[in-house]
């Protein structure tokens, strides 16, 4: 193995058509116009100098290194900021250049400390690669003159230091926060020799603006930027590219090692989801790995309130077979049941749902996308015919009108968001709608033309209205329809969404937001060349999410905005594998590739090759696996790295369940907030310790891939395995590439999929079959894969959350960039940093009536149950809204959500609590409860195995 | 919301107020097609027996389309242990 070396092009890649032909260095070339003579060069492998200059920013021309002559031009142009002309005759290596290139790598060195070998980027230094390449061998100027080598670090931030010392004022780290990532948090302060880098109003990095994505250290030519992991650990010896197991962007990033020890994540050019960005969570966040509260042994109890016992492998699959057997056999063969993660690998998922399927001969099998985007499965195949968005991700680099809906994605899906930004940059227009003024409304050199701060609870109405001036207004594309639609359906909606109670005028009253605000904003998105909505569980996590996916799926089929690059209806996923794990047939009803349990053909088929019957009816979801559980029919559960208790709404009423059940099987690399009431636990293994796929919002499989053998002795789908074998189903694998083998000969969608396809070409986006070999990037082009699109009614249906006189605001939650849904990860990283606590957004006027200030701790209360936490007042949040986050299991703010979910999927209704707030003087009587059985819950006694 | 019937039962009036307005005028075929697919047998059972009941709180629509369910056509409750 060794290092994964990326090629630096120096400039961006040109996308014009038009080819141009010139010569350099007596070599002809022909490259797209627009190109720099720089990355021209090195289309032919010449390698012109450069400091100041990468690929992924655009040129500046600012270190004098990549200086060409021209023939018949005077002078020596920078070979990065010149354009290729047709004809044109460079030479790169010339006596005049060789001599100016030295002059200045003379000047940059004399002020720069000569500690190369004790150097954090020794062997990987732009710098010294420079020097070596103009063949330095002396500096005329000496090492006495004013300069700035005793400058001092700034190594406040936890994950990457910055020395000023060694850095030579390239602007390739300000840039890079500028164009790669869009935040502006960097600057080069003060002007010639006095020029330098500096993090907002010269603050320390950790109190600027910066949000840590990395951008900057991988920009850095030098050792100005380093991550503190290579300054302790040295230069990596070999790399794997594995793709990032935070959120459903998806990013491919290089696990940069030494033997098995992780030096770096860095995110790898090549990636298409990402395109070489990263964020806090992936670039930097994967200490939990290594964490001390990892456990790394299987552990056994009769009852919850025991201490756990360390036993062997053996003994605890062996258990968890005996108890689901004898759950069976007393209970009947619904009584047990299984939880697929959308955290762990599409074989991992796959296989999960098979045991369940075929070892406990039931359907009672669901995934934790159940409680995010089910929703979006069910409104997008009804409409379309396919349970997915229809975009990749570099569509947006086509869109004229962006439309995002319950979505945050500069703190929930980063990298995409960074993309998104620099569209709205080159101009992009923008409409939000939430209830929360997000980041993305207004931030430096973005803001929304419209903003629509609606209330919590009345998406449909919104989307109806919005509808209705496309419709009343003759803003449809009655061509795109009339080609591509059920007309008789259309007829009948336009019908319905022009009556006067979908009018903004109406809607307005019930949503806050003025007609006015709503017609424009209608406007906009039906108007625009290429409109394309972007949604998050802002939209699903409703008592309407599905008739709210069905309404954005309508406004984009009535204005033609789908089928090509820049439009579409596009889910922006919460997890790294949440369209995976809906993919290969998690849910109780479905198979993978979304075909139903009762279709008499696909079962069969699958029947022969499991060598098991299947059940024809549908399993039960998640939260109906909570009410069987408290009525005595539903006794164990195997749940695969995910944490019910903490991540589902209700608390109380999951706490009831579990322990109403004999068996829980936690399987998770910590004990998380489920395993309090679980039997047995068993270890589960990290994304860099195994083999396998993910699959990101975009529809795109990635392959992950294993760096370091299994801390906990076993990969989680031997895991699987094993408890299969044990109850005397035996599913005979070797390794996931065979799991990916059985999927695509059962998966229609996958059935081009193979690990050797995805090791040849990086990734691909099902479909990937016959018709599409190498995947299908943009979908419904030249019609749905139903047929005729399908629009239906999505009449407003009010929640039954009501507020009153005893909870007058409404509480909706979300995510923060540093923390990731329940923090089991991110918690245990220095993450913490930024964001130790959940925190309630309050607005001045709703504190003040109730005599709440800034950090007070305050009692939030709802129908359900009641938690304590900090107030942060902020006029982001609109009156009588007040919003938090959900990572830490000591707030618990799933205590006051409610089991109010959406009609067709039973999705939680997350987003709409009715709630007080008081002001309190600590931590509640049940939070204290609480951590009190957690912690006696987690005691571990250790014993000889069994 | 008190008990698991309950909580069908507003289940099954939510998928009701879904279906009843659609085109076609078959609200009580969506909201049956929709149940068999999407309930698991014990709580189709429970609704059933509900129904039989009298299936107080049930929507007009949603009490006919229960009629319609394997469940309720099979005339008695489903076998123990399944």
């Amino acid at each position: 193995m060794s290092l994964v070396h990326e090629t630096d092009y120096g400039t961006p890649v040109s996308k014009s058509s038009e080819m141009v032909t010139l010569t350099i260095d007596g070599q002809p070339v022909t490259v797209p116009a627009g190109t720099s003579i720089m990355r021209a060069a090195m289309d032919i492998g010449t390698k012109v100098p450069k400091l100041c200059a990468t690929d992924s920013v655009d040129a500046f021309g600012s270190c004098r290194l990549c200086l060409v002559e021209i023939q018949g031009r005077p002078g020596t142009p920078a070979s990065c900021t010149t354009p290729v002309g047709a004809g044109m005759v460079v030479s790169t290596q010339t006596e005049r250049l060789k001599q100016i290139r030295k002059g200045v790598m003379e000047l940059y060195i004399s002020d720069h400390p000569l500690d190369c070998l004790t150097c954090a980027a020794n062997g990987d230094c732009e710098l010294q690669d420079m020097a070596g390449a103009v063949g330095l061998r002396d500096v005329r100027y000496g090492y006495d003159g004013e300069n700035h080598t005793k400058q001092e670090k700034d190594e406040s931030n936890p994950y990457f230091t910055f020395d000023p010392s060694k850095c030579i004022v390239c602007s390739r780290c300000v840039r890079a926060c500028e164009e790669v990532q869009g935040t502006f948090a960097l600057t080069i302060q003060g002007r010639g020799f006095d020029s330098k880098v500096s993090a907002g109003m010269a603050e320390p990095f950790v109190d600027s603006e910066c949000v840590s994505c990395g951008a900057c250290v991988q920009a850095c030519p030098t050792a100005t930027l380093s991550e503190k992991s290579l300054i302790e650990i040295g230069q990596p010896e070999h790399s794997v590219v594995t793709t990032c197991a935070y959120c459903g962007v998806g990013c491919s990033f290089k696990a940069e090692m030494r033997g098995e020890e992780l030096v770096r994540m860095v995110p790898y050019k090549d990636g298409k989801a990402n395109r070489g960005h990263s964020c806090v969570k992936g670039r930097f966040a994967w200490g939990y790995a290594n964490h001390r509260e990892r456990i790394l042994a299987p552990m056994i109890r009769e009852t919850i309130d025991q201490p756990w016992r360390e036993v062997t492998w053996e003994v605890a699959i062996n258990r968890v077979a005996s108890e689901f057997k004898r759950l069976q056999a007393k209970h009947g063969r619904l009584a047990i049941g299984g939880i697929t993660s959308s955290r762990c690998t599409n074989e991992e998922t796959y296989l999960v749902q098979k045991l369940v399927r075929g070892g406990f001969g039931n359907n009672n099998v669901d995934t934790c996308a159940r409680v995010c985007h089910s929703p979006t499965g069910y409104g997008l195949r009804t409409a379309f015919g396919t349970s997915a968005g229809t975009q990749d991700f570099d569509s947006v680099e086509h869109t004229d009108v962006v439309l995002i809906i319950g979505a945050n994605p500069t703190d929930a899906h980063p990298v995409f968001a960074s993309r998104m930004k620099k569209r709205l940059r080159q101009g992009a227009k923008l409409i939000v709608i939430d209830p929360r003024r997000i980041d993305m409304v207004r931030m430096p050199h973005i803001e929304a033309q419209y903003h629509l701060p609606l209330r919590p609870g009345t998406n449909a109405a919104m989307l109806n209205a919005i509808a209705h001036v496309i419709v009343t207004e003759g803003l449809v594309n009655e061509k795109f329809v009339r080609d591509y639609c059920d007309l008789d359906a259309f007829e009948y909606w336009a019908s319905f969404v022009a009556e006067p109670q979908n009018s903004p005028e109406t809607v307005g009253l019930m949503t806050g937001v003025s007609a006015e605000s709503i017609r424009g904003a209608a406007r906009l998105y039906a108007s625009g060349r290429n409109s394309a909505i972007y949604y998050g569980l802002g939209v699903t996590e409703h008592s309407q999410g599905t008739t709210a996916v069905m309404a954005l799926a309508n406004l984009a089929m009535a204005t033609g905005n789908l089928g090509r690059e820049g439009v579409g209806v596009n889910p922006l996923r919460g997890q790294n594998n949440v369209q995976g794990s809906c993919d290969m047939g998690s849910f109780p009803h479905e198979l993978s590739g979304y075909r139903h349990i009762s279709d008499d053909a696909t079962r069969t088929m699958f029947e022969k090759l499991w060598g098991r019957p299947l059940d024809a009816e549908p399993g039960l979801r998640i939260p109906n696996m909570f009410d069987a559980a408290i009525d005595g029919t539903f006794k164990g559960i195997y749940v695969q790295g995910e944490d019910i208790l903490q991540s589902d709404p209700n608390t109380k009423h999951v706490q009831a369940a579990l322990a109403a059940m004999e068996c829980v099987v936690v399987q998770d690399l910590f004990l998380n907030e489920t395993a309090n009431y679980a039997h047995i636990f068993l270890p589960g293994s990290t994304f860099l310790e195994k083999d396998g796929t993910f699959t990101n919002a975009e529809r795109r499989i990635n392959r992950v891939r294993k760096v370091m053998t299994p801390k906990n002795g076993m990969a989680d789908w031997e895991i699987t395995l094993a408890i299969a074998k044990a109850m005397g189903f035996e599913m005979p694998y070797s390794h996931p590439s065979e799991v990916m083998d059985e999927i695509a000969r059962l998966t229609p969608t996958f059935a081009g999929v193979s690990f050797d396809l995805l090791d040849k070409v990086g990734s691909v986006q099902w479909p990937c079959n016959e018709k599409a070999p190498l995947g299908t990037p943009v979908m419904h082009i030249g019609g749905f894969a139903r047929g005729k699109g399908n629009f239906m009614i999505t009449e407003y249906v009010p929640t039954d959350e009501k507020v009153g006189p005893r909870f007058p605001l409404l509480l909706t939650t979300g995510r923060i960039l540093s923390q990731y849904n329940v923090g089991a990860q991110t918690r245990r990283t220095d993450n913490v940093v930024w964001h130790e606590e959940d925190v309630l957004e309050i607005h001045p006027h709703d504190a003040e009536e109730r005599g709440v200030r800034d950090g007070d701790w305050v009692k939030l209360d709802s129908r359900a149950g009641g938690t304590t936490l900090r107030a942060r007042i902020t006029d982001r949040v609109a009156p009588g809204v007040v919003y938090t986050t959900f990572h830490h299991p000591n707030t618990q703010a799933n205590v006051v959500t409610t089991d109010f979910s959406d009609w067709a999927t039973n999705c939680p209704e997350y987003k709409v609590t009715a709630v007080q707030v008081s002001p309190s003087n600590g931590p509640s009587e049940w939070q204290r409860e609480y951590n009190e059985q957690a912690e006696h819950s987690r005691r571990i006694a250790k014993v000889a195995a069994e | 919301m008190s008990s698991t019937l309950d909580r069908l039962v507003m289940m099954a009036n939510q998928i009701g107020r879904f279906f009843t307005p659609q085109r076609g005028g078959d609200a009580v075929a969506g909201i049956a097609d929709h149940l068999e697919k999407f309930w698991d047998p014990r709580m189709k059972e429970n609704i059933v027996a509900h129904w039989r009941a009298g299936g107080a709180g049930l929507d007009g629509p949603v009490r006919e389309a229960i009629g319609r369910l394997k469940e309720a056509k099979r005339g008695a409750p489903l076998e123990a242990g399944r």
